[in-house]
């Protein structure tokens, strides 16, 4: 344990000494060439820089009102940012993916994420994101717009009425749940005991999945906000399992759907590395907030601004 | 919370090659770009060029910037914007070297359901990778 937080503390310094040096870099290259590194009024790190606080308020704002940061990157920087829609979600799913991988580690070692219940559900997610991700590249801007802003304004309104069970009942294993031998054991931090869980409905559960998949490949968002109802309400794994499972495995089903937006060239460097940074520092420091936040209200917010940015893209999508 | 003390041994090798493969994708990510800031490579596009390419689509993009899709990267990676697609393609790569790693760990232990998925999943990954696909 000690090993692993000196280790994310290394990290931590690494990230905020590259963006002072960025930082340092951008404003040298600006004095250097005065005449040509504005644009439009404006020198070119401007938009870089906003990205990364964006991104850095994001990552507090996500780790506090419980939600992964993909979701609210994607339908914040698409209302007020000048990029393309096809870079925000290419950029959206690679943050989802480099913070999911970053907590995968330590998910698996306390027993929190299970291999064996993610491992059919990524499969079914991953062939599923691919497709999406090809989908979500081959339809007009403003079909993907439309459907976007309808996507988040019904994320907002699931997030307002979906229920979570800490320990759901599951008296009979399904076939293949069975067979899977899907179980587990977890010691619960609060109360210290050892939670012994099991799942079922395991078919439904995948064909949830192919839904979460595609939603996520087409727009770039994690998907956490339906893969742990999935697991939770509808598998019946405890709600620590389904947040730690659903998290770790998105690794998984985001990298497939990433592969395709990177080979079709929906990479731009300058947009995606300061998204991953500022996303990753917030997201440790809303970590440290967390203990003295109310998540409530920070949720309530959420909520409220995915709400309002996802009628903004609609109404953006509509031409209005 | 303690550790748990009687892990599968897949799990133990998978979230291992998972903490290093991170570390080193994050670490290319960070070098690379700072290479790229600091102007000590040559871009491919200025970055004061770049707000005339960002706000086309994709589709537009490449056709305008004359960029290769698909593994064509690889051959631009003279470019200081390019040498980022290392660390990018490294962190998209990292479950398919953690679904490799682990499968000779479950043959072993003849878990042949799991071995299975893992090999699937490889395969699903690979082909996403591979750039075969295309857009629909």
């Amino acid at each position: 344990m000690k090993r692993s937080s000196r280790l994310r503390r290394v990290a931590l310094c690494l990230l905020l000494l590259f963006f002072l040096f960025s930082s340092y870099a951008s404003a040298q290259t600006d004095t250097q060439s005065l005449s040509d590194s504005t644009v439009n009024g404006r020198p070119w790190w401007y938009w870089p820089l906003l990205l990364f606080i964006v991104s850095f308020l994001i990552g507090i704002v996500a780790v506090l009102g419980g939600i992964g940061g993909g979701s609210l990157f994607v339908c914040v920087v698409a209302s007020f940012f000048p990029f393309h829609l096809d870079f925000i979600r290419a950029t959206g799913l690679f943050m989802a993916l480099a913070s999911s991988l970053s907590a995968g580690p330590s998910l698996l070692r306390f027993d929190l994420a299970s291999l064996r219940l993610a491992m059919p559900l990524a499969l079914v997610g991953s062939i599923a994101s691919t497709i999406g991700a090809m989908i979500g590249l081959a339809l007009p801007t403003n079909v993907v717009r439309i459907s976007l802003g309808v996507a988040i304004m019904g994320v907002s309104i699931f997030m307002l009425t979906a229920k979570k069970s800490r320990k759901p009942d599951v008296e009979h294993l399904d076939k293949l749940s069975a067979a899977l031998r899907i179980r587990g054991v977890y010691r619960d931090r609060g109360s210290g005991e050892r939670v012994t869980w099991r799942v079922h409905k395991t078919p439904q559960g995948l064909l949830f999945f192919i839904f979460v998949g595609m939603i996520g490949g087409m727009f770039g968002m994690g998907g956490g906000w339906a893969s742990v109802p999935t697991i939770n309400l509808v598998m019946g794994a405890p709600l620590k399992i389904s947040v730690a499972t659903s998290s770790f495995l998105l690794s998984i089903t985001d990298a497939a759907a990433a592969w395709v937006y990177l080979n079709n060239g929906a990479i731009i460097p300058m947009i995606l590395v300061p998204s991953i940074v500022g996303i990753m520092l917030g997201g440790a420091v809303g970590a440290r907030l967390l203990r003295v936040a109310r998540p409530t209200i920070v949720r309530w917010i959420v909520i409220g601004i995915l709400a309002f940015s996802g009628l903004r893209i609609f109404l953006q999508g509509l031409g209005l | 919370m303690s550790v748990a003390s009687h892990q599968e041994p897949e799990v133990v090798v998978y979230r291992r090659v998972q903490r290093w493969s991170v570390y080193l994708g994050l670490a290319l990510l960070l070098v690379t770009f700072i290479i790229y800031v600091s102007g000590l490579m040559k871009p491919y596009i200025a970055p004061t060029e770049l707000d005339e390419f960002w706000s086309l689509s994709v589709h537009e993009y490449i056709e305008t910037a004359e960029i290769e899709t698909g593994w064509g990267w690889l051959s631009m990676l003279r470019y200081a914007d390019f040498l980022n697609f290392v660390g990018v393609a490294f962190l998209a790569s990292v479950p398919i070297i953690c679904y490799i790693a682990i499968i000779p760990v479950l043959l072993r232990d003849r878990k042949t359901i799991y071995a299975v998925l893992a090999v699937l999943e490889v395969i699903v990954l690979a082909v996403a990778a591979s750039g075969i696909l295309g857009v629909v």
